[in-house]
C-alpha cells in the first residue's frame, strides 16, 4: 500500500500540492482526475520519486520513499510519463529490455530475456518487436512502453495520461491492458486521466484533485454524480446509467 | 552494412596508407628493410596510421555519446564548442605553462574542454525552443565565441601561427615521440563501451533513467568527461577534425539504430575508415604535396551533413 501523508509542494510561489493525504490500495486501479493544473501529475511524480516533495511523508509498503535506494525502488515502483517520447532509434525489443535494467544493470541473463519475451507477448508486440519505435503508430508506441514497464515487473505501476493522443480504439485497448495487469497479474495501477468516462468504467478508486487539494475520493459509483462532478469541474454533467456503468454526458 | 565489411575496408585502406608517400616503400620492401625504410615505416607511416585510426574512431564515438546525452542528433564536439574550448586550453597552457609536459598540457586542455561542454549543456537546459537544428547553431556560435577569445589572446602574444596549426587537423606532422598521447583514448573508449547501456538509458531522458534506478547526473558527467578527455588528446596531437563526430554517428544510426551497445563498434570502425580514406585522398590529389585532413574531412563531411539535413526534412514530412 502507498500512503501519502500531509504532502506539500510549491513551484515558485504557487502552492501546487497542499496538504494531500491519500492511500492507494494494492491490487486496484486508482485514477487521479481533476481540472488542468490541479496537481495530478505533480502528485504522481512525487509518489514515483521523480520530483522531491517540500513536506509530508510518502511510504510504499511502510517504507519511507526518501529512505529507500533508487535502485531498489526501481524494482518496486515504475512510472511512465508522456515526456518519455524519444528521438532515439530503438527497436521495441531493445526498449522492453531496458525494463530489466534494475535487475541486470545492462547484462541481461536468461531469466531477464524470459521476462522480456513474456512482456512482448503480453502486449501482442511479437510481430513488431524488431521494428524501430519511430516507425510505429502512437498506440503501438504506448504499448511498447507499457511492455517495458511489465518487464520491469514492479508491484506498482504509475502512468501519467496513458491515453494522451490515442484514438478511441487504442485508448480502449490500453485501458483493457491495465485492467488485465491488475486482475491477472495482481499489479497496482495508478493513472492520471482526463477522460472521465474511462475513469468511471475502468477504475476501482477515483481521487479528485482541485487546486492542489483532494476534493473527494471514492469508488466510481460514489464519484460519478452530477453534483460531485460539478464541485470538481465547475460545469454541468448529465450522468446516465448504461450496462452497469455510469457515463457522463457533457458535450453540449 | 556488416561490421565485417568495415573491418575489411579498414584493413585494405591501412595497407594503402602505409605504402603511400613521397619516400618509396613497397610491400616487398618489408622483407628486406633498409635503415632508411624502417625509419620511415616505424617513425612516420605507422604512427600516422595509428593516430588516424584512433582519432577517427574516438572522435566519432565522442559525437555518438554527446548526441545521446544531449538528445540531439546534431550535437558533436564541433557543434558544442568542445573542440574550440580544448584549443583555448592548449593556448592557455602554452602561455602559462610553456615548459610543461604534454600530459600537463593535455590536462589543461581537458579542463577547458570539459568546462566548455558543461557550459554548453547548461545553455541547452535554459533554451526553451528545443528545435533540432537550432541547438547545434547555438553550439557553433558558442564555439566561435570561444574561438575568437583564443584568437584574441594568440594575437596579443604573437601565437597566431602556432595556433593555426591546431586549427587545422593534420596528420603529416605526426612522427613517433609526438603522438603517443593519443593512446589515452583507448582505455577511455573501452570505458565508454562498458557504460553503453547507461548512456542509452540516460539518452531517453532524466525521468526515464530515474524510473530505471539509474543515477542520471552521474552518467551524464562521466560521459561528458570521456568526451572532453578524448577531444583534448586528439586536438593536442592531431588538431581539429570538423564534422567527424557529427556525420559518422548519424550514418550508423540510420542502418544500425541508436542502441549504443550495437552501434558503438560500427561507429568506431566507420570513423576510422572515413578518416583514413580522407587522409589517403589528401595525400594523393596533389601528390607529392598534401592537403590537410581538416580540409578533406571538412569538404566531404559538410557535403554529407547537408545530405543528412535534407534527408531529415524529407523524413519529417
Amino acid at each position: 500500500m502507498i500512503r501519502v501523508n500531509h504532502l506539500f509542494k510549491k513551484y515558485g510561489r504557487k502552492q501546487v500540492i497542499e496538504d494531500v493525504s491519500i492511500q492507494i490500495e494494492k491490487g486496484k486501479i486508482t485514477s487521479f482526475i481533476g481540472p488542468n493544473g490541479a496537481g495530478k501529475s505533480t502528485l504522481l511524480s512525487m509518489i514515483s520519486r521523480l520530483i522531491a516533495k517540500d513536506a509530508g511523508e510518502i511510504t510504499i509498503d511502510d517504507q519511507d520513499l526518501t529512505k529507500s535506494k533508487n535502485r531498489d525502488l526501481a524494482k518496486k515502483i515504475s512510472i511512465l510519463k508522456q515526456s518519455n517520447f524519444t528521438t532515439l532509434r530503438l527497436t521495441v525489443r531493445e526498449l522492453v529490455s531496458f525494463g530489466r535494467f534494475p535487475y541486470s544493470q545492462g547484462k541481461l541473463t536468461e531469466t531477464d530475456w524470459k521476462h522480456v519475451d513474456e512482456a512482448i507477448r503480453y502486449l501482442n508486440l511479437e510481430d513488431i518487436q524488431h521494428r524501430y519505435l519511430d516507425q510505429l503508430s502512437g498506440g503501438q508506441q504506448q504499448r511498447a512502453y507499457i511492455a517495458m514497464v511489465v518487464a520491469q515487473d514492479t508491484e506498482y505501476i504509475l502512468l501519467d495520461e496513458p491515453l494522451n493522443n490515442l484514438d478511441m480504439k487504442h485508448a480502449v485497448q490500453i485501458m483493457k491492458i491495465l485492467r488485465r495487469l491488475v486482475d491477472d497479474l495482481g499489479k497496482t495501477v495508478v493513472i492520471v486521466i482526463h477522460d472521465i468516462n474511462f475513469a468511471s468504467c475502468y477504475s476501482d478508486h477515483i481521487v479528485a484533485l482541485k487546486d492542489g487539494k483532494v476534493v473527494r475520493e471514492g469508488a466510481p459509483h460514489e464519484m460519478i454524480h452530477s453534483s460531485v462532478l460539478k464541485e470538481i469541474y465547475n460545469m454541468d454533467f448529465n450522468v446516465e446509467r448504461f450496462n452497469n456503468h455510469r457515463i457522463c454526458l457533457y458535450y453540449t | 552494412m556488416k561490421l565485417r565489411y568495415l573491418w575489411i575496408a579498414l584493413f585494405v585502406l591501412s595497407v594503402i596508407s602505409i605504402f603511400v608517400g613521397v619516400q618509396d616503400l613497397t610491400p616487398l620492401d618489408l622483407f628486406r628493410l633498409g635503415d632508411g625504410q624502417s625509419l620511415i615505416l616505424l617513425s612516420s607511416r605507422l604512427p600516422r596510421l595509428i593516430s588516424i585510426i584512433i582519432a577517427g574512431s574516438s572522435i566519432s564515438i565522442c559525437g555518438l555519446i554527446m548526441q545521446q546525452l544531449s538528445r540531439n542528433k546534431f550535437v558533436s564536439p564541433t557543434t558544442a564548442g568542445t573542440m574550440d574550448a580544448a584549443r583555448l586550453g592548449v593556448l592557455v597552457s602554452l602561455l602559462i605553462f610553456a615548459s610543461a609536459s604534454p600530459l600537463i598540457k593535455m590536462l589543461i586542455a581537458f579542463a577547458f574542454a570539459l568546462g566548455g561542454t558543461l557550459l554548453f549543456m547548461k545553455i541547452l537546459d535554459s533554451i526553451k525552443m528545443k528545435d533540432t537544428i537550432f541547438i547545434p547553431l547555438v553550439g557553433l556560435m558558442f564555439g566561435n565565441i570561444i574561438s575568437s577569445v583564443a584568437t584574441f589572446i594568440a594575437y596579443k602574444y604573437d601565437l597566431i601561427q602556432n595556433m593555426s596549426s591546431w586549427l587545422h587537423g593534420d596528420f603529416s606532422m605526426i612522427v613517433s615521440g609526438q603522438f603517443e598521447l593519443i593512446y589515452i583514448s583507448i582505455p577511455l573508449l573501452i570505458f565508454a563501451y562498458l557504460f553503453a547501456d547507461k548512456f542509452t538509458i540516460a539518452g531517453m531522458g532524466e525521468e526515464f533513467a530515474k524510473n530505471l534506478g539509474l543515477n542520471y547526473q552521474q552518467v551524464v558527467r562521466i560521459g561528458l568527461a570521456i568526451v572532453a578527455m578524448v577531444t583534448a588528446s586528439v586536438v593536442l596531437t592531431v588538431g581539429m577534425i570538423p564534422f567527424l563526430g557529427l556525420i559518422i554517428p548519424n550514418i550508423v544510426s540510420i542502418y544500425q539504430g541508436d542502441h549504443l551497445k550495437k552501434s558503438l563498434s560500427h561507429t568506431a570502425v566507420l570513423g576510422a575508415v572515413f578518416v583514413l580514406f580522407c587522409d589517403i585522398l589528401g595525400r594523393i590529389v596533389i601528390y607529392p604535396y598534401e592537403i590537410s585532413i581538416s580540409l578533406t574531412v571538412g569538404i566531404i563531411g559538410s557535403g554529407i551533413f547537408i545530405y543528412l539535413l535534407l534527408r531529415r526534412r524529407a523524413y519529417d514530412t
